[in-house]
């Protein structure tokens, strides 16, 4: 992302959202992006397909009226039929119901991670950037001591730490540490790309200019370095969606992530795989939902990049 | 140079501390009663755990358990386990495993990836570059233990083509699998590296200055184009390596690997706490030393970077 800098206007404008829908007149960064954006097939089916899953999060009761708890343990690993179209699991579980059920934790857990690693990022990244010399030191040394813990490796660790294998959880708190188990190990990542932008911007003419003219380091900051870093961050931030989801789906699987009161595709999965050979549904049913949510993000993000990236044109 | 490398070398020694040192305190320091288990349904006896707080120097504040353990760790010691077993030892017959399938996975990822970039790259726009261009975005959405689970069932269970469970010494051939899951998500990544390299490359000075030689397409895509274009790509592989020695967690779970990942894994259920701190110490440095390896490497490859 090291060439966006002469594509960009220093037009300081609108923040992102009002830009982003179009308000400013054509030329602008945000709205040239939004051109390209909206003439991509790709974008407008990983937005259906993500209109779709939010819907299914917000409310599942449109899709089933099943509740995805109840267990009917003579049914165990039904296959499919009219009550339970995708059949029923070791437990007796109607695996449609749990799947669709399954789209709220999940999608919960990807949005706060993102959320949580763009903005903690984003932070430490402009003032490295920003502020340069000893203070950049110091913040890109911290990050890189969260950067050289492998991801799965440093889950397990501080999972396990928190939560005794086999502990019995509450719904709020297990959500809670995987979020912030996710922020804490990817953080740096979001840090490096806005580091980068930011570094680049300061040393732009209309920085220097808005400096000379007497701004605040708030003013800059906000007015003239933020709106022309966001785009390589805002790209991260979408496909990192689709990755959280998977790194969520990654820790419930072994058993250190969400657990049994919440039912996420991650947790159907690790659920499902003991009796895999017996009850094959089980298993494909939440992966085959995994994977088009986190296709969904993947696409959108390509989509999103290509669009706002100078270099891919 | 020199003087780069010396200086990478120094800002890795703050990193690796404060890392083994998070790792340290959460799994010593936060733990409450390292003994809670360890003797079945008894209270452990009075004996084994003075002979245990002795070893693992639990009566020192945390901080200086942590030098202690590091002043050994830098003789070579990795302690013991719980039973008296080496640490050592444990990793001595793990790490091999590991390191086999680590680069099985980045020998399949670098010929199936590069395979694919180098199609879709030269042909442009077309049939082929769509087909790669969803492959990978397939890839890129499947979780590995999602790849690790269906093909272990389909190619496992109901064709009978593999062994769900690989071996204790397992040969190259019952690592293509499982070799195969752990490295798809990086495929994807190289065959798109490769792809954007060549299609940047492709309208290069130095690219058409060969076209206009007149040299035969072949030498002008092998030798101009291919080798510079594949700089990144190599490189990207070199960090593979490094991230992958640490990320088979996972994929030796599913099939039942006996690698470094299952150890971690089981130290970390058995409450295990030197096994953990030990392995998890020495997957940091490996991954950090690849990665300095790899941007030393990267000069070696380019000569227009360099670090001085």
């Amino acid at each position: 992302m090291t060439d966006t800098a002469p594509a960009l206007r220093p037009a300081g404008a609108a923040g992102p959202e009002g830009a982003g829908a179009g308000a400013e007149p054509a030329g602008g960064l945000w709205a040239d992006g939004w051109d390209r954006l909206r003439r991509r097939p790709l974008f407008w089916a990983a937005s259906a397909l993500i209109g779709v899953l939010l819907v299914m999060a917000v409310a599942p009761s449109l899709f089933t009226s099943v509740d995805p708890q109840a267990a009917d343990l003579a049914l165990s690993g039904a296959d499919s039929s009219p009550d339970a179209i995708f059949g029923r699991d070791l437990q007796g579980h109607d695996i449609y119901a749990r799947a669709i059920h399954g789209a709220a934790p999940t999608l919960t857990v990807g949005l706060l991670a993102s959320l949580g690693t763009v903005v903690l990022g984003s932070m430490a990244g402009l003032v490295a950037g920003y502020v340069g010399g000893w203070g950049d030191s110091l913040i890109s040394r911290f990050a890189e001591v969260f950067a050289g813990l492998p991801f799965i490796l440093g889950g397990i660790v501080i999972l396990t730490t928190f939560n005794k294998p086999g502990q019995i959880v509450g719904e709020v708190r297990i959500v809670t540490q995987v979020v912030l188990t996710i922020v804490v190990l990817s953080w740096p990542l979001a840090m490096r790309i806005m580091r980068a932008a930011a570094l680049e911007a300061t040393q732009q003419d209309y920085v220097r200019a808005a400096r000379a003219l007497g701004a605040g380091p708030w003013r800059i900051v906000a007015r003239h370095i933020l709106p022309n870093t966001l785009a390589p961050v805002l790209v991260f931030a979408t496909i990192q969606f689709g990755v959280f989801i998977g790194a969520e789906a990654t820790l419930s699987f072994l058993g250190i992530g969400l657990r049994d009161p919440v039912v996420s595709w991650g947790v159907m999965i690790s659920e499902s795989q003991e009796r895999v050979a017996d009850i094959p549904q089980a298993l494909f049913f939440p992966a085959a939902f995994l994977v088009v949510a986190v296709l969904a993000f993947v696409m959108l993000g390509d989509a999103v990049r290509d669009a706002f990236d100078p270099r891919g044109r | 140079m020199g003087r780069y490398t010396l200086r990478r070398l120094l800002q890795l020694v703050p990193v690796f501390l404060g890392t083994t040192f998070i790792v340290y305190y959460l799994v010593w320091g936060l733990s409450d009663d390292p003994f809670a288990g360890k003797c079945g349904q008894r209270e452990c006896s009075a004996s084994y755990v003075a002979q245990m707080t002795e070893r693992y120097n639990l009566d020192d504040p945390v901080i200086v358990q942590y030098l202690k353990y590091l002043g050994a760790l830098l003789t070579g010691d990795f302690g013991q386990t719980f039973s008296g077993t080496e640490v050592s030892t444990l990793i001595a017959t793990a790490y091999p495993v590991t390191i086999k399938l680590a680069l099985v996975a980045v020998a399949i990822e670098a010929v199936i990836g590069i395979a694919a970039g180098v199609l879709t790259g030269l042909r442009g726009r077309g049939f082929v570059d769509n087909l790669v261009l969803v492959s990978t975005l397939v890839l890129i959405a499947l979780p590995v233990f999602v790849t690790g689970l269906v093909l272990r069932q389909v190619l496992g269970v109901e064709l009978g083509w593999i062994r769900t469970s690989v071996p204790g010494d397992p040969t190259i051939g019952q690592l293509l699998v499982p070799g195969f899951v752990l490295g798809s998500l990086s495929m994807a990544y190289v065959a798109r590296l490769t792809r954007t390299s060549l299609v940047e490359n492709r309208r290069a000075d130095f690219v058409r200055t060969a076209i206009a030689k007149g040299l035969p397409r072949r030498r002008v895509v092998g030798v101009h184009m291919l080798r510079n274009s594949l700089i990144p790509v190599v490189t990207f592989l070199g960090y593979d390596i490094g991230a992958l020695m640490g990320g088979a967690i996972v994929t030796e779970g599913v099939f039942n690997i006996r690698g470094i990942g299952g150890l971690v894994y089981r130290g970390i259920e058995q409450q295990d706490i030197a096994t953990v701190v030990g392995i998890v110490g020495l997957l940091v440095i490996v991954f950090l030393l690849a990665n300095l390896l790899v941007d030393l490497l990267y000069a070696v490859l380019d000569p227009r970077i360099r670090y001085d």
